[in-house]
């Protein structure tokens, strides 16, 4: 199985007042575990809800979402978040780490969630963020970290439970050139080393080096869909 | 997650001692008032409690309560104690008087006299001397507090003179009695001393203190009073009697129920906002933990942690507090018998409980409702 995550026929619409907007239009993808898909295009054009929805903690109008085989469409919402506990990997552009906590015990949430052990959780932890260069920092605060540290943790965190579907909205979008390509170049290693599937939502163009695949959207349709690395060998 | 939720607690130290303080003011303020409001409203009936030999107090059918005294005839003493089923019946004498301070200047006090034989209705517990010695005419027995009032700075010693109503009696004996409501010294005589001293001609009895020979004092009561027109209460009748007048035709519940009152909403509402704003602080982290798979029920048990910490730590150091200042100030008589009961403990438990279970639910709705999409929202 190479697929990570599918949908088909999707629509959202949000309600505003009496006025319906309809912002995703029937959209049909799928992304491939390995790979690091990188989606774009202008500001409000749906980004945020079709990885919203394809990582489901929202629910399309109309069409199937399916992940990692399993279909979500007939999820319940406690269903949907046991689900997410297991096989979906979070990274926001604001990190959302716990102030009061140390950079382990922020990367072990998701595993103390699942009730795993508080001890065996952030021992796992320490072992992701060793491996993502952060070995010196895990009993420090989020406050005591640099942002591209803080977002290192944020990326522990989305491993530690060893999901096989990453999404992260704007993931560099807070930090320099310099440390976001860091960031990216973690990223781009657990898709295409760890045989998981990465998708980013960014608006960052120097990042798009490090895609495997770029999808751009525009007013709620897909307007392109390539493979940067097969363009640039055909031309 | 108990470990994380108050990791997360404490690390916002500002509004962790915020929330602390809300319940502790809370809990001291109800706790200390409640205490003291129970302290006043008992020491008015500690004149009719002290006297733990009588099972039934006689008096004129239009007294109302303990300080309000209306002399019954010699007669009446006859009557009652022709009743059956009267063991034995006393007289009590319980006015207020003056004396001369040695400054010259004269002071109120209360004077109970009792019946020379008996000694019904004296202060139950001595301190120095011999509490019979007021047996013997012109002597006279003084409350501790009393004797400090009186004579301030100057150690205990008997024999002193003291100046009652223009007539002079002796100190034989201090005695250790329960703070009255009035917090004047208490002088205590025989009832033939009492007559003699007492200006006014004839009447002195103020109350006829009753022993039964094994009926039910409830049954006596009614059966005295029928029988001699006079009004007969038990004496839990009466003291309750007494409690009952203050707390229904003074001020004083209303002002101790305003400060409580007070108290708590002020502490609720510290705490309640506090409270509030710190999960509000943390709505995205919690969005956060919600998408990568924190359900609401661990969410819930999360923010229950933290107020119950909140509420333990509070309340703790609230009654502590409490505890400190009736210990601190047990010595001054105007505090004297006054400390904190179990009861009050509970009942301020009882309260911040409700306080915390209210702040959280209030906190907890948002908690609830915050839609976990948001968190990919700037
Ligand atoms: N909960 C909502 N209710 C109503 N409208 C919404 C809601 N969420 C998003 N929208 C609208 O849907 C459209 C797409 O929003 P979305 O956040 O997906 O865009 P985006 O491509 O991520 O934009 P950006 O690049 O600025 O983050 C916008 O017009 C937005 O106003
Ligand atoms: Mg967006």
């Amino acid at each position: 199985m190479t697929i990570a995550v599918g949908v088909s026929n999707l629509n959202k619409q949000f309600k505003a007042g009496d006025s319906v907007i309809q912002v995703l239009m029937d959209i049909t993808l799928q992304v491939k575990l390995g790979e690091l898909t990188m989606l774009v295009g202008p500001s409000g054009c749906g980004k945020t809800t079709l990885i919203s929805i394809m990582s489901g903690i929202l629910s399309p109008t109309s069409g199937e979402v399916v992940v990692m085989g399993h279909s979500l469409n007939r999820m319940k919402d406690r269903e949907k978040v046991l689900f997410r506990r297991h096989n979906i990997g979070f990274i926001f552009q604001q990190y959302n780490l716990l102030p009061a906590l140390t950079a382990a015990e922020n990367a072990a949430m998701p595993l103390i969630a699942a009730g795993i052990g508080n001890d065996v959780a952030i021992n796992r932890a320490k072992d992701v963020l060793q491996k993502i260069g952060m070995s010196s920092q895990v009993d420090k605060l989020p406050n005591q970290l640099s942002g591209g540290q803080q977002q290192r943790v944020a990326i522990a965190r989305s491993l530690v439970h060893n999901p096989k579907f990453i999404v992260c909205d704007e993931p560099t979008a807070a930090l320099d050139a310099k440390t976001g390509g860091e960031v990216m170049q973690i990223l781009r290693e657990v898709a295409n080393d760890t045989g998981r599937s990465v998708l980013i939502v960014t608006h960052d163009s120097r990042i798009h080096q490090f895609a495997d695949r770029i999808i751009e959207m525009n007013d709620g349709r897909i307007a392109s869909d390539h493979y940067p690395a097969l363009v640039e060998v055909k031309e | 997650m108990i470990k994380i939720a108050i990791k997360m607690l404490l690390g916002d130290r500002a509004k962790y001692l915020g929330l602390v303080f809300g319940v502790t003011f809370a809990t001291l303020l109800m706790a200390q008032q409640v205490s003291i409001f129970i302290g006043l409203m008992s020491r008015t009936a500690s004149v009719v409690n002290d006297v733990t030999e009588a099972d039934v107090w006689v008096m004129d059918s239009r007294v109302r309560y303990i300080e309000e005294v209306e002399p019954l005839r010699d007669v009446e003493l006859t009557n009652v104690r022709s009743v059956p089923g009267v063991k034995w019946a006393v007289p009590f004498f319980k006015g207020l008087s003056t004396i001369r301070m040695p400054d010259g200047l004269t002071q109120q006090v209360q004077l109970i006299g009792v019946d020379d034989v008996s000694l019904v209705g004296i202060c139950p517990k001595s301190y120095m001397g011999d509490p019979e010695s007021i047996r013997h005419p012109q002597t006279a027995m003084i409350d501790k507090n009393g004797y400090k009032f009186t004579w301030p700075e100057q150690p205990f010693k008997l024999d002193r003179e003291i100046e009652v109503n223009d007539n002079r009696l002796t100190l034989s004996a201090i005695c250790d009695s329960t703070p009255t409501f009035l917090t004047f010294p208490t002088i205590y005589v025989s009832y033939a001393t009492a007559v003699q001293i007492t200006p006014q001609g004839c009447n002195k009895m103020s109350f006829i203190l009753v022993k039964s020979a094994g009926t039910d004092p409830k049954v006596l009561a009614d059966r005295i009073g029928k029988q001699t027109g006079l009004q007969a209460l038990t004496q839990d009748e009466f003291a309750w009697r007494s409690i009952n007048y203050y707390l229904t035709r003074t001020g004083i519940p209303i002002n101790f129920g305003i400060t409580v009152f007070l108290g708590m909403l002020i502490g609720a509402a510290i705490t309640a906002q506090t409270f509030y704003i710190f999960v509000i602080e943390n709505l995205k982290q919690f969005a956060a933990m919600k998408a990568f798979g924190v359900t609401n029920g661990q969410l819930l048990r999360l923010v229950l942690t933290q107020a119950a910490l909140v509420a333990f730590v509070g309340y703790s150091l609230g009654i502590g507090l409490t505890a400190l200042f009736f210990k601190a100030t047990s010595n001054s008589p105007a505090m004297r018998g006054f400390f904190l009961h179990w009861q009050v403990m509970a009942g301020s438990a009882g309260i911040i409980t409700i306080i915390i279970l209210i702040s959280t639910i209030f906190s907890l709705r948002k908690v609830f409702t915050v839609d976990p999409a948001v968190v990919f929202r700037g």
